[in-house]
């Protein structure tokens, strides 16, 4: 394996000399009551080892049997990316050692997927429509959890042990395929972000998909390679495994594109291998190189018979495909009364759900686009994560909105409070209680304060009492530092007035 | 004429994850080339035109409905682990990637 | 007690349910049995477990269901009470499953095979788990890593395999009945070298769960017993749809009691018969070619219609199936890498990783005939051979398919020598594996088309049971034990009585020491 140099090129300046090719992997975990190919239930979060039988654990003498659910939510999956569906097709094994995998072999689809030949038009930051075909989506099933313990990091390196749970293992997966994606120059990395988040709506909106990106519900493996401008040759390509949010997507891409650069001007070889991606640092190491052990013998699994799709059947499914994405998109623009730039950055947030699940919850389409928009997105920017990935729930901010417009608290306050729920101190209405946080509007105290405030400032209530209003701004800092910053600046001009006799 | 030669053997061990001495690389070479040997005339047996039968009798569709069944319990599953700890299987360090 | 033993299934099942014999006394004369035959020097050694404690509970709950009368004996099995030994490659709570291999050595199965529930639910008693070739890999059970079981015909001899411990068993009257698996004949080769009878069922026709899976698209577990009628009765207890096997039939299964009730009336009149051309002849030892031609002189007296039929592609079948099954059988046992259960080994030296350890203990857990058929069948599937060998195989198998399917058009059922020769000698051919994988010549490619075979006694060669084998077509498995038991009954009276009965007396000849 040739060394890779680190020194990486400016992304424009990449972008001047080579085109890059792009290729996505996504995997989509189905959120059936139970897994693939066993009975055993398909859920996150629970006790290691708990939700497991025979078959999950690779007994000796089991055997598998295909969940009819799987297979219909893949069709779906297939209709929705405009697949052509397959008339019949089978598994296959995928045989590789790997201690998180049962079996030693991962039950897939290989010649013949599910579904094949579609496309998926993306719709870019600017509104600008880029059509990413797809070449195959396949049934599949997902592998159980290691962790790895000891050495310094965590991480796999260096290592002592690891341990594994198989409550994950044989979670059914649609692996998703794109053609080599050809032509987005510059956009590549926002191309690549929009791509994945289009297909987590997709998955989403069908309902066959929890789609959390942070529980690895989808995960993707970017491709990315580059040919010089004017070729017409792909380059050799990298793939970033397991970039697991719409933003990690977007900044690998366009790291491995100033690598390749990096690698190509200084007139070495790109290595095909795997990278990973690191988010602390934004950047991707060198991970396996391809190599003969990449044999996987796949054959037809004996253990299963093929699925033979009829008519009848696909259009059954087909209705029950929920509305386009792109048609959602324009029903939902005019039912929420956003301007079109509005509505633009909720899209390219990835927010579109969020926001419609925060004001079916209760919450006006201006305070819930407020929230996503401005405090939640920001608090993700702070963690590094997707504004979903922090985990607010629309019910949160339809509380938080209540207490605001009850003027218990004010809307600083209400941003401290976010962060108390997110530390998992409550709901917002505990922590309001719980931390003394209620904005004070009980005249008495209030009175007190804008007293002591009026004695102080004389020249200002003089001000006032000549008719410059806009003076009680001088009054209401004071009060404010009085009350630890929970009085109403409304009610204390009100009060202000109200003291001195003037008609507000 | 035998095609296997002694180092895809040792390709072939380490794909099947079986260690094996120089020896037994040695006997295990002789063996299958005998047998390859032996059953290589299966390749000219069949023309293109025949299709291939994976499974002895057609079967299609044949699925189980979304309805969750009886799980083992943590003991039963860790009954028979050569290691464990809380919970969960134990395994040496893993040196290739994740 | 001995008239215990000697007794059929569907005989002993009679005698419990008209009280003259109860089931402990059933299960107790064969613990006996197995006590006196089977450990030793020079036992039989059928047995890898003997699981007697459960074996006398299940017998007392029937005696005692039965001695209550009313609708709960009404409801019993009609083999309920009357012991069984299962092959050690079918899980069972509560006994170790080995598949006679060091690799899972002293595992305890958490859940049952499918037969196994249907069995319990019987309740007829487990006597115990029968030895044979490491992972059923083999056609002489010496191949098991806990010693080879002796023919009890000549306990010199090999008892054929994979499936040795329970056609022994069976033939030295330790057990009436037993569970075989075959998936190139370990159940009717055998039977044959044993002079009893086994049968493989139509693929798909007994659930394959919690048979520990050799080659998936070939296995199936079978019955063996000493008469065509109580492999009938056990086939149909152990047959049915499974919705835990995906290539299990959904149909009801054959009405196969009846069928072989039929037979014993020894009338054949209107069966047409095919003799396989390709089965015989050439490789066929001629005390073996001459109980077949007998055979097919008792069959042509019975009233049958003997024809001939040409399967011109078998001669590829069994180079299809050394593709096939390894290819199977290289990802089947990928799972035994000491990581969930079985056998960890560490590596003497060097660093500590789960690759390093997963490759120590494959060398260590698996015996050299398993190794060799891993990497058989990771050859045949790696990059760039595929298509010239798992890809060419299952044309092949196509093939073989289509001389089934031109052959039945002219026969009811096939007929052939079930193995080209007799018992050989135990260590005689573990040497030479092609010489070993030549044994299975006849009985593969009833397995590559998925179609039934049972193989009956057919008389002796030099003192040695030979087996006849008939074939029918999928699903059809009720021809074959007309068929058969018809054979048997004609075949029995000119001999006076059960072939088995000619099998020397294990228990004296130990006692004088005679071998
Ligand atoms: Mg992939
Ligand atoms: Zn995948």
């Amino acid at each position: 394996m040739a060394a890779t140099t680190e020194s990486l090129v400016d992304f424009d300046e990449a972008l001047e000399k080579y085109d890059p090719v792009l290729g996505f992997e996504v995997h989509v975990e189905l959120n059936t009551k139970t897994k693939m190919f066993s009975d055993a239930p398909n859920v996150f979060g629970d006790e290691p080892n708990t939700n497991v039988t025979p078959v999950c654990l690779g007994l000796p003498g089991v055997l598998p049997v295909v969940n009819k659910t799987a297979v219909e939510y893949s069709i779906l999956i297939g209709l929705a990316l405009n697949c052509k569906i397959a008339e019949t097709c089978g598994f296959a094994r995928k045989n590789y050692f790997y201690p998180d995998t049962p079996k030693n072999f991962q039950t897939s689809q290989y010649e013949d997927p599910i579904a094949y030949d579609g496309y998926l038009d993306v719709e870019l930051e600017d509104g600008e429509v880029f059509r990413v075909e797809i070449e195959r989506a396949h049934m599949e099933e997902d592998a159980g959890k290691l962790t790895h313990m000891g050495g310094s990091t965590g991480r796999i390196q260096g290592a002592d042990f690891s341990l594994v749970d198989y409550n994950r293992a044989g979670v059914p997966l649609v692996e998703i395929v794109t053609k080599p994606i050809v032509g987005a120059g510059k956009r590549a990395p926002e191309l690549a972000k929009a791509y994945v988040a289009a297909v987590r709506e997709i998955v989403k909106n069908l309902g066959v998909s929890d789609a959390k990106m942070e529980r690895g519900n989808v995960r993707c493996d970017a491709n990315v390679s580059l040919m010089p401008k004017g070729a017409d040759k792909f380059g050799t390509r990298s793939e970033t495994k397991n970039v697991n949010s719409l933003r990690a997507v977007e900044h690998a891409v366009r790291f491995e594109i100033e690598r390749h650069a990096g690698v190509l001007e200084a007139g070495q070889k790109v290595v095909q291998e795997t990278r990973h991606w690191h988010e602390d640092t934004r950047t991707t190491t060198a991970g396996r190189p391809k190599s003969d052990a990449d044999d996987y013998r796949y054959f037809p699994e004996p253990d299963l018979v093929p699925v033979v799709t009829t008519a009848e059947w696909i259009e059954e499914l087909r209705a029950r495909l929920p509305e386009p994405p792109a048609e959602r998109r324009k029903r939902l623009k005019a039912e929420w009364g956003y301007s079109d730039a509005e509505f633009r950055d909720v899209v390219n947030a990835g927010l579109l759900d969020a926001i419609g699940e925060t004001i079916a919850a209760g919450a006006s389409a201006a305070v819930a686009r407020k929230w996503w928009m401005g405090e939640i997105s920001r608090l993700a920017k702070n963690a590094d994560t997707d504004p979903e990935g922090l985990g607010v729930t629309p019910a949160t901010i339809v509380e938080l909105n209540g207490l605001i417009e009850a003027k218990k608290i004010n809307d600083k306050i209400a941003r401290q409070v976010l962060e108390f729920v997110l530390a998992g101190e409550g709901t917002p209405a505990e922590i309001v209680q719980k931390r003394g946080l209620a904005v004070v509007n009980d005249d008495s105290a209030l009175g007190a304060a804008i007293e002591d405030a009026m004695a102080t400032m004389p020249d200002v209530v003089a001000k006032i009492k000549d008719g410059k209003l806009q003076a009680i701004g001088a009054l209401i800092g004071p009060v404010m530092k009085a009350t630890r910053g929970q009085a109403d600046a409304g009610r204390v001009r009100e009060l202000v007035l109200e003291k001195l006799g003037i008609e507000g | 004429m035998s095609a296997i030669s002694r180092e895809d053997v040792a390709h072939l061990a380490r794909l099947a994850h079986i260690e094996m001495s120089d020896a037994e690389l040695d006997k295990m070479t002789g063996e299958l080339g005998v047998i390859v040997d032996a059953i290589a005339s299966v390749s000219e047996a069949a023309g293109a035109d025949v299709p291939a039968t994976s499974h002895p009798i057609p079967l299609a569709n044949v699925f189980r409905e979304d309805v969750v069944g009886e799980t083992l319990t943590v003991e039963q599953v860790l009954q028979n682990a050569p290691d464990s700890e809380d919970s969960r299987f134990k395994v040496p360090a893993i040196l290739d990637e994740e | 007690m001995t008239e215990i033993i000697k007794l059929s299934a569907v005989e002993l099942a009679q005698k419990l349910r008209a009280g003259e014999v109860t089931s402990v006394q059933a299960v107790q004369a064969h613990l006996d049995r197995i006590a006196a035959v089977d450990g030793g020097e020079r036992g039989v050694h059928a047995f890898l477990h003997v699981n007697a404690e459960e074996a006398l509970a299940v017998a007392a709950e029937v005696d005692a269901i039965r001695a209550a009368g009313g609708a709960g004996a009404e409801a019993l099995h009609p083999l309920a009470g009357v012991p069984i030994a299962i092959k050690d490659l079918i899980v069972t709570v509560g006994q170790p499953t080995t598949a006679g291999s060091k690799m899972l050595e002293g595992w305890m199965s958490p859940y049952d095979a499918t037969v196994i529930s249907k069995i319990r639910a019987a309740k007829l008693p487990m006597l115990g788990k029968t030895n044979l070739d490491e992972f059923a890999m083999g056609s002489s059970t010496e191949h098991s890593a806990y010693g080879p079981t002796r023919n009890p015909w000549d306990l010199d001899r090999i008892p054929g395999g994979s499936g040795g411990g329970s056609a022994a068993a069976v033939a030295a009257f330790e057990a009436p009945l037993a569970l075989g698996t075959d998936t190139g004949g370990s159940i009717r080769q055998p039977g044959a070298v044993t002079g009893t009878v086994g049968v493989k069922p139509t693929y798909g026709g007994v659930s394959r769960y919690g048979a520990i899976a050799m080659a998936s698209s070939l296995d199936q577990i079978g019955p063996v017993s000493r008469t065509v009628l109580d492999s009938a009765y056990l086939h149909e207890l152990i047959g049915g749809h499974d919705p835990r096997d995906s290539t299990s039939l959904n149909e009801p299964v054959p009405s196969l009691v009846d069928a072989a009730r039929q037979g014993l009336s020894g009338d054949l009149t209107g069966v047409r018969v095919g003799v396989i051309a390709e089965l015989q002849g050439d490789g066929y030892e001629a005390g073996v070619q001459a109980r077949f031609n007998e055979s097919l002189e008792v069959l042509r007296a019975a009233g049958a219609e003997i024809v001939e039929v040409h399967c011109p592609n078998f001669k590829y079948a069994l180079g299809a199936y050394y593709l096939i099954m390894p290819s199977e059988v290289s990802s089947n046992l990928a799972k035994f890498d000491g990581v969930r259960y079985g056998k960890r080994v560490i590596p003497a030296d060097g660093p500590v990783t789960i690759e390093r350890v997963m490759g120590a203990t494959r060398a260590a857990g698996f015996g050299d005939e398993v190794k060799r058929r891993i990497i058989l069948g990771t050859y045949a599937l790696s990059a760039g051979y595929y298509d010239a060998y798992y890809g060419s195989a299952q044309k092949v198998r196509t093939l073989v398919q289509r001389d089934f399917d031109a052959a039945f058009e002219k026969a009811d059922v096939l007929v052939s020598p079930t193995a080209p020769t007799v018992a050989f000698g135990l260590g005689s051919k573990t040497g030479d594996p092609l010489a070993m994988y030549l044994n299975d010549v006849a009985t593969i490619p009833a397995n590559l088309a998925g179609v039934p075979g049972i193989s009956v006694p057919g008389g002796l060669s030099e003192g040695l049971p030979v087996g006849i084998q008939f074939l029918a077509p999928a699903r059809e498995d009720a021809r074959l034990y007309r068929v058969g038991a018809a054979l048997e009954s004609l075949l029995e009276k000119g001999w006076g009585g059960p072939l088995i009965s000619q099998a020397p007396d294990l228990a004296s000849a130990e006692k004088e020491g005679v071998a």
